[in-house]
């Protein structure tokens, strides 16, 4: 019960930092993805209450912005980026890799919450193609056997 | 006035009218799915497309958004109209196979299905034409209902396909949609809706059913009149 | 018109300018989002450290994109102007007691010419930029982009005092329009004309916006411009503001740049703390602020309803134009919309006079235009050329041909709107009217090349699988029309292709691009149109003969190992997740096709190339 006190609360306090306006409602929910990692319902409840827009509205931008997650998501965020430029470089076969790897899809988390698959239409770092964006970290020329490296460092770091 | 000129006929009408209601006033049948009177337009279906020429340039544009304008060409069946029109019905065709308002108008049109078009089997007989989510917005005014996700996966419903706590069961999307996808169902007391059973009022002179106490309450909430002298059916009124 | 207080702009601007000196000696570290991913900020702490230890005093600035991300990180050491690159932290030390201090060179770290193997010591002599005419991109190189003195000192909001002192509104639309200045966002639309369309319409307030949803994947100079240089877009937008008469501005940053969006606020809070932004700036009676918004994950957003439905807190649903966002944008007020590298351009005109800026480029287009060249290409980045450069003396003399000696099959210009261009037609001089000719656009101007080795086919398939998902969903021929043509290139790619696929594919073409709401479905179909209309035997190759040319769409290849090349290693064999490979030490290995999944993982472990793909 506290968690969604504290949830509602914290969106209160992002809606007002906004002013409060309809036409910040994406920062809005830019901001409480921020916060909680994903757009909680009750999130959406409270800006919908507090920024006097009608549900169904908050959630047809939520639902409508790539960006943004309804679902939980995990410590870390893998972002392949799937852009022209890193597709003629071999992004699909890496997307494969990760899938093989993690044992997920895009837009699922593994079960230990450890990892988030993403995929992303360019992230504009087209020269170091193919790119794969961990958290804030940009990785360039990624290979199959980097990936391993890469999530081997990773589990590493997070145990 | 303005003056333009449909299919080769000259015509005149009143500044601000839309193409759509100048071709029809003219005789002229243009098909529309998503342009129900009672809501405001989005131009979603494309069936009413025409093509219009301009000094030397031609396009096509949505008739039922697109202003008359004086000394405009209007063709209503050049090929491009046409083939336009011929792909929005395959389409919504394969989207939407068991709809009988489709299957009709396809025969009107003299569009039949494309057999490489795999028919979909979980979108119902909804088109997206739009007019539901508006009708909830704009006439009933508690936007219940709206228009998720994107491109492919969009889909109109309530948030998180949850019952909305805003829905009066009023009924007005059932109304307003054109191919009969949104289910209503009412037995004796009761009204079904988006996934939320409602109870209905009974009418205190006739004793039928009428309308949902939700909905009577917020009529009485709108418009201040109390709920107890809005117990009578119109009928009866 | 002129008010009193307008002739100060001048003076205040000149006590700003005296604030500062520029260093005579200093170095630039390229800190694009390429070089930083290549750890270039890593080198600028150890050049500084090593500085300080020296107990010298120079400064190193972390400039914008220099826009040859292959090489990076890379960086200028003035007042010599030695080019360096590929430098590692391990090089610190020496470039500063030997390069820094006395002015010695360190050959290693220079560009060797990839033909004559000489040694090029300043980045005019590499052949990546010689043809190139960097007047919006060079400026990235010589500044700072969190430092408002750094932009000053190299004539910085010199055009706003200028048009806020000696210019009227009218005077200002008049000189872009004869500069020839059209969008650099992909429409190519007359940038005057907008201007003029906004001055003129009624309604109030009146908005001006900066685009920078930089959408078109292979495309990024707005990103290094936003990111190297956000000054020169803000004082762009604040002559356009004056030149239209609004008070406010919006840049819509795509959510992917967060670095773009820290140095644009940066830029602004400064430019409001010196005046050139915010109330009575540089002490005139025009005012104009800017607001930052961040683009959540939609490509529609690039088409202007949509992106003002966003800005305004709703979903990016576009709506039908036909009333024209000069008349009715944002908030159905009367709104100019341009796009990043537009505005970039706008400084340089009232700067360098539009006649200067007329005099570069072809007939219909003006200027110089930035693009990304990436793919299968040698020389990766940002090279801005002048309008009409062929795309041969961009792909060959400045991006150095294809590697690995591999044949140039086509390059993609104008993201999921444009088409892919054959090698015939590599003599076409790039500008708006050509591109559209034949049957591509400029777009933002991604250029993505691709050899032998990519599949027209699947990049087909590719963009229209892009399309369908970043499709609003509001209108029935781009999301169902779209979809569809998906799903039948999925099947082509996946040897379920038929016999008249390729005809209907052109005629739901036609239908999506006529019968569409906006530009996304418009040009939704260019991308199959062009790889039909070049690429046809491909076609015919998949669905005919079961056959991928290139190599590429898994269910028509399969692997296996040339039993010459094979030196029996074993490294493909531990690399490949279904084990399906096998054979002793030494000895040459087999595939099994059965479990082969076509993964890749021994293609890319084996050092000899003996994969073959069939």
């Amino acid at each position: 019960m506290t968690k969604a006190i504290s949830v509602a609360t914290k969106t209160r306090q992002i809606v007002k930092k906004h002013g409060g306006d309809k036409s910040a409602m994406i920062a809005v929910l830019q901001d409480i993805q921020e916060a909680f990692n994903y757009l909680p319902k009750e999130a959406l409840k409270t800006a919908s209450k507090a920024m006097k827009v009608p549900f169904s509205r908050v959630y047809e931008a939520a639902t409508f912005y790539t960006a943004f997650s309804l679902k939980q998501r995990g410590k870390n965020i893998v972002k392949i980026c799937v852009g022209t430029a890193c597709h003629v470089r071999g992004a699909a076969a890496l997307q494969d890799k990760f899938e093989r790897t993690l044992g997920i899809k895009p837009g699922e988390t593994t079960k230990d919450k450890n990892f988030t698959l993403e995929t992303v239409n360019c992230v504009g770092a087209c020269a170091l193609g193919p790119v794969v964006v961990i958290n804030t970290d940009y990785h360039g020329q990624v290979t199959m056997k980097k990936i391993d490296k890469i999530i081997d460092k990773i589990n590493e770091g997070g145990a | 006035m303005v003056n333009l000129t449909v299919d080769g006929k000259n015509i005149s009408v009143s500044e601000g009218t839309m193409l759509l209601e100048a071709i029809r006033g003219a005789g002229i049948a243009i098909p529309t799915l998503c342009a129900h009177e009672a809501v405001s337009r989005s131009g979603a279906c494309r069936l009413c497309v025409v093509e219009i020429k301009k000094g030397n340039r031609t396009r096509i544009v949505t008739s039922c958004l697109y202003g008359a304008e004086e000394g405009l060409i209007v063709d209503t069946k050049s090929d491009r109209v046409l083939n336009v029109r011929r792909l929005v019905m395959e389409l919504l065709l394969a989207r939407c196979p068991e709809s009988e308002v489709l299957q009709k108008l396809a025969k009107e049109l003299c569009v039949e299905s494309q057999a490489r078009f795999a028919a979909d089997t979980d979108k119902g007989k909804c088109i997206l034409c739009r007019s539901c989510v508006r009708v909830c917005e704009e006439i009933v005014g508690v936007s219940a209902i709206g228009l998720f996700a994107r491109g492919s996966q969009k889909t109109v419903g309530t948030p998180y396909n949850e019952k909305s706590d805003v829905c009066i069961g009023c009924g007005a999307c059932v109304y307003v949609c054109p191919t009969g996808h949104i289910e209503m169902t009412s037995t004796g007391d009761k009204r079904k809706i988006w996934g939320r059973t409602f109870k209905m009022q009974t009418c205190t002179k006739c004793g039928k059913f009428f309308a949902p106490v939700d909905q009577l309450k917020f009529i009485s909430k709108k418009t201040g009149v109390p709920l107890n002298e809005l117990t009578v059916c119109t009928e009866c009124r | 018109m002129k008010e009193n207080s307008d002739v100060q702009a001048h003076q205040v601007m000149e006590e700003l300018r005296l604030n500062y000196g520029p260093n005579k000696k200093f170095v630039t570290v390229c800190a694009g989002t390429g070089c930083r991913a290549n750890g270039s900020l890593k080198v600028k702490e150890a050049l500084e450290a090593e500085i300080k230890k020296q107990n010298m005093k120079v400064d190193v600035l972390a400039t914008g994109c220099l826009g040859f991300c292959e090489k990076g990180p890379m960086l200028i050491i003035h007042p010599d102007k030695y080019f360096y690159q590929s430098v590692k932290v391990e090089d610190a030390p020496e470039i500063v007691s030997k390069t820094v201090a006395k002015g010695e060179v360190i050959s290693r770290l220079f560009y060797r010419h990839p033909e004559t193997q000489k040694t090029l010591f300043r980045e005019e002599d590499l052949p990546f930029y010689k043809k190139q005419l960097r007047v919006v991109f060079g400026q990235n190189g010589m500044l700072d982009p969190t430092r408002l003195d750094d932009y000053l000192a190299i004539d910085g909001y010199q055009a706003l005092a200028k048009v806020l002192s000696e210019m009227t509104p009218e005077g200002v639309i008049n000189e872009v329009k004869k500069a020839g200045l059209r969008g650099r966002g992909g429409g190519g639309f007359h940038t005057a004309v907008k201007w003029e369309g906004v001055r003129k319409a009624h309604g109030e307030p009146k908005y001006v916006i900066a685009n920078g949803d930089e959408g078109d994947p292979g495309a990024y100079m707005d990103r290094s411009l936003m990111e190297g240089n956000p000054h020169s877009i803000i004082e762009g937008m604040i002559i356009g503001a004056y030149a239209v008469g609004a008070h406010d501005g919006y840049i819509y940053v795509r959510n992917e740049y967060p670095l773009a969006v820290t140095h644009l606020t940066m830029a602004i809070a400064a430019a409001r703390e010196a005046g050139l932004l915010g109330k009575n700036i540089l002490g005139t009676k025009f005012s104009f602020d800017i607001k930052i918004n961040k683009g959540a994950g939609a490509f529609v957003c690039g088409e202007s309803s949509a992106l003002f439905a966003s800005i305004e807190g709703r979903a990016g649903e576009p709506r039908a134009k036909y009333v024209h966002a000069v008349e009715k944008g944002l908030y159905d007020k009367p709104t100019v919309l341009n796009n990043v590298e537009t505005w970039a351009n706008v400084p340089l005109i009232i700067n360098k006079g539009a006649d200067w800026y007329a005099s570069i480029g072809t007939e219909g287009s003006k200027g110089t235009k930035i693009f990304s060249l990436v793919g299968k290409i040698n020389n990766t980045g940002l090279v801005e050329v002048p309008m009409g450069t062929t795309l041969y003396e961009i792909i060959y003399d400045m991006g150095g041909g294809i590697p690995k000696g591999r044949k140039f099959k086509a390059v993609q210009t104008g993201g999921p709107s444009g088409g892919c261009i054959p090698e015939s037609l590599l003599d076409i001089p790039v500008d708006f009217d050509k591109l559209y000719e034949v049957g591509s656009m400029m777009g933002s101007g991604g250029m993505i090349v691709m050899d032998d080795t990519s599949c027209m086919v699947d990049v087909a398939r590719y963009f229209t699988s892009f399309l369908q998902e970043e499709s609003c969903g509001k209108c029935v021929p781009c999301r169902e029309g779209v979809r569809r043509m998906s799903d039948i290139l999925k099947d082509i790619c996946a040897g379920k292709g038929q016999e008249g696929d390729v005809e209907l594919l052109e005629k739901i073409a036609t239908g999506v691009a006529d019968g569409s709401l906006c530009a996304l479905g418009g040009s939704a179909p260019n991308p199959v149109l062009s790889t039909i209309k070049y690429f046809r035997e491909e076609y015919d190759a998949h669905i005919k003969e079961h056959r991928c040319p290139a190599g590429v769409c898994k269910a028509l290849i399969t692997y296996s190992i040339d039993a010459e090349k094979c030196t029996g290693c074993g490294v493909c064999l531990k690399a490949c997740p279904t084990q399906a490979i096998s054979g002793e030490k030494k000895k040459a290995h087999t595939i099994d096709n059965n479990k082969c999944t076509r993964c890749g993982a021994c293609i890319e472990s084996c050092k000899f190339e003996a994969i073959l793909v069939k």
